[in-house]
């Protein structure tokens, strides 16, 4: 029996009178695609903001390896190992590559001082945020130029790198390709599965449908806040039933 | 799966060069070269502006570039360039401190009253410099923990309560003779000839620039300023930061009230009337950006020695003082415009980025 790395039981998530989710139940495995799809407001970008600390769950469990875990800010979700790349990619425009990968984790010294008052490392960062472009093979017009100077792929592709670097566990993704074009897209995608490759749970928000059949081992449908289905290895043979779970059709 | 991978990419760029819109990749190339000359030229450009009106006045303007001059303008800006430091971290984070010319008069007035108590100048000195820390967190704390949609409106509150404040304490003098030697050193004499205020200008700067530059919390303080949001789900402390560039904004208003108190012996309610506008405006004239998280403080000492010259040489022309306002209005509507066009060049250099990359 396979053990997931991630697993959701019994979540709820209400704001004020809508009850966004309904008592959903997920599990992720390491070196596979969860995506997770739905039409708008069904419920997918709030189950990841809980799993990712940006809200936290009204009722249900987090388990990271079978042990539950609190799950209530941003860097309680990232000590145990969770990252996120989200839609808005949450990115500093003002920051070089390296910056914005150490952003609020920055590498300093001396330790005994207070987290603050630390001087930067910086040429650590600078070689180690390298090195990670390197392998992941992303390519960057300049290392040492600000990311408001790049192209939305090569803002993804960072935000993307970024998650890559401090990913242990497991990698949320929300809508990666949503705003690119056809090639920058096909970066992207070669990313996620890199991700992937080095053994990391993937969970991947997405309306693109080629996109789900290409590298989801595992598809979870949700409507209205419930889970409403899941199909394990989506191809071409089963898309009707994606599509009609998705949109409520029978 | 590679394989397909292969494929299609080959077919993606087999349709971008068949039916292509583009221009050939040289020519893109080269735009996108012209641009970024354009990007660098605009964040030099305040550097090069002021080197230019320096050479301007020197020829043109008698009695311009003499030592006696120089020592002068210096003295003129000390004041200026410290509060303009503090300021611009504020407006790293994309706030504002308006309370600043009102918080360096109550802290000059404060000064003046522990004199008559006590002439130790160390006592007077840490008078001013946490009445105006004071002054400064309250700023921040209001603003973060009053969850205030914008610092305008509580360092306007307290720019009037500091004003009101410095007038009721001097209790109707406009100016309160006497300061301790060692503040009237420190604003008013000179060592090897240069103002002793020039080197406590240079000093904090230093420090300043350290701590934003090679230290976390000057790294925090350019990601509050330049993605709120996304620095606070990076788990930075944003509050703390933000009350912080309050607090230190606060404390060069106390080190300027030194200063100032210093150089005219006294302590004066109507001192640092307007400092406020001065001291935005020698940062966004020095090349920060309004909208937050760009420029380094090497910024805010350049654009406060070009306020400086100006003033200084339109007096040397004996050229009205509303002019000079009207002259500091234009060049702040030129720099906050090429703040614009840089934004607009960036945006550009963006697209030409996606079109280049292979």
């Amino acid at each position: 029996m396979r053990k997931p790395v991630l697993e959701v039981r019994g979540a709820h998530k209400r704001f004020g009178a809508v009850h966004a989710l309904k008592g959903i139940d997920l599990m992720a495995f390491r070196g596979e695609v969860l995506a997770l799809l739905g039409d708008n407001g069904a419920g997918k970008s709030t189950l990841i903001k809980c799993v990712s600390g940006v809200h936290g769950l009204d009722e249900g469990d987090i388990l990271i390896d079978g042990e539950k875990v609190l799950i209530r800010t941003p860097a309680a979700a990232r000590s145990a190992g969770i990252e996120t790349v989200y839609q808005d990619l949450a990115l500093f425009d003002n920051l070089t590559p390296a910056e914005n990968f150490y952003c609020g984790r920055e590498l300093s010294f001396p330790s005994w001082l207070p987290r603050g008052a630390r001087f930067l490392a910086t040429r650590q960062m600078d070689g180690e945020a390298a090195a990670v472009i390197d392998r992941l093979k992303v390519k960057l017009p300049r290392f040492d130029a600000q990311v408001a100077l790049m192209s939305g792929g090569q803002r993804q592709a960072i935000a993307v790198a970024r998650a890559a670097v401090f990913a242990r566990k497991v990698v949320i993704l929300d809508e990666p390709t949503a705003a690119l074009g056809l090639r920058e897209s096909r970066k992207v995608l070669n990313l996620i599965a890199q991700l992937r490759d080095e053994g990391n749970a993937v969970i991947l928000i997405t309306h693109n449908m080629e996109h789900v059949l290409e590298l989801a081992d595992c598809a979870v449908v949700l409507r209205q806040g419930y889970k409403v289905g899941e199909i394990e290895k989506p191809n071409r043979s089963n898309q009707q039933d994606l599509v009609a779970m998705i949109v409520g059709a029978e | 799966m590679a394989a397909e991978v292969q494929m299609e990419e080959g077919q993606v760029d087999a349709k971008f060069r068949g039916g292509s819109p583009y221009a050939p990749k040289g020519a893109e190339k080269e735009h996108a070269a012209g641009l970024s000359v354009a990007l660098k030229f605009l964040s030099a450009g305040p550097v090069i502006i002021l080197i230019v009106l320096l050479v301007i006045l020197t020829f043109s303007v008698p009695n311009f570039f003499t030592p006696r001059n120089i020592s002068n303008i210096l003295a003129q800006i000390a004041v200026i360039a410290v509060v303009a430091l503090g300021q611009h971290l504020v407006i790293l984070t994309r706030g504002i401190d308006l309370s600043v010319g009102a918080n360096l008069a109550l802290a000059t007035v404060l000064g003046a009253l522990m004199f008559r108590v006590t002439d130790n100048a160390f006592v007077v000195m840490g008078t001013m410099l946490l009445a105006a820390a004071a002054v400064g967190a309250v700023n921040g704390l209001v603003y973060v923990y009053g969850r205030l949609p914008h610092p305008f409106i509580i360092t306007l509150a307290t720019l009037s309560i500091a004003r009101g404040l410095a007038l009721e304490l001097s209790i109707g003098h406009t100016t309160m003779r006497g300061m301790p030697d060692t503040i009237t050193a420190i604003g008013g004499g000179t060592s090897f000839a240069v103002q002793n205020s020039f080197f406590v200008v240079l000093a904090v700067a230093a420090l300043v620039s350290v701590m934003a530059r090679y230290m976390v919390w000057g790294r925090w303080i350019y990601a509050v300023g330049g993605q709120p949001d996304a620095a606070r789900r990076m788990g930075i402390p944003v509050n703390q930061v933000i009350v912080s560039t309050y607090l230190i904004s606060g404390l060069c208003c106390g080190v300027g009230a030194i200063l100032l108190s210093g150089r005219t012996e006294a302590g004066s309610p109507l001192y640092g009337n307007l400092l406020e506008l001065d001291t935005i405006a020698a940062v966004i004239i020095g090349g920060a950006s309004f909208l937050g998280g760009r420029g380094h403080l090497g910024h805010a000492l350049v654009g406060a020695v070009m306020i400086g010259v100006i003033r200084n040489a339109l007096n040397l022309l004996n050229v009205n003082l509303y002019f000079q306002l009207i002259a500091i209005g234009v060049i702040i509507v030129m720099a906050v415009e090429s703040d614009v066009l840089r934004n607009h060049l960036e945006s550009r250099m963006r697209v030409k980025q996606a079109g280049t990359q292979g």
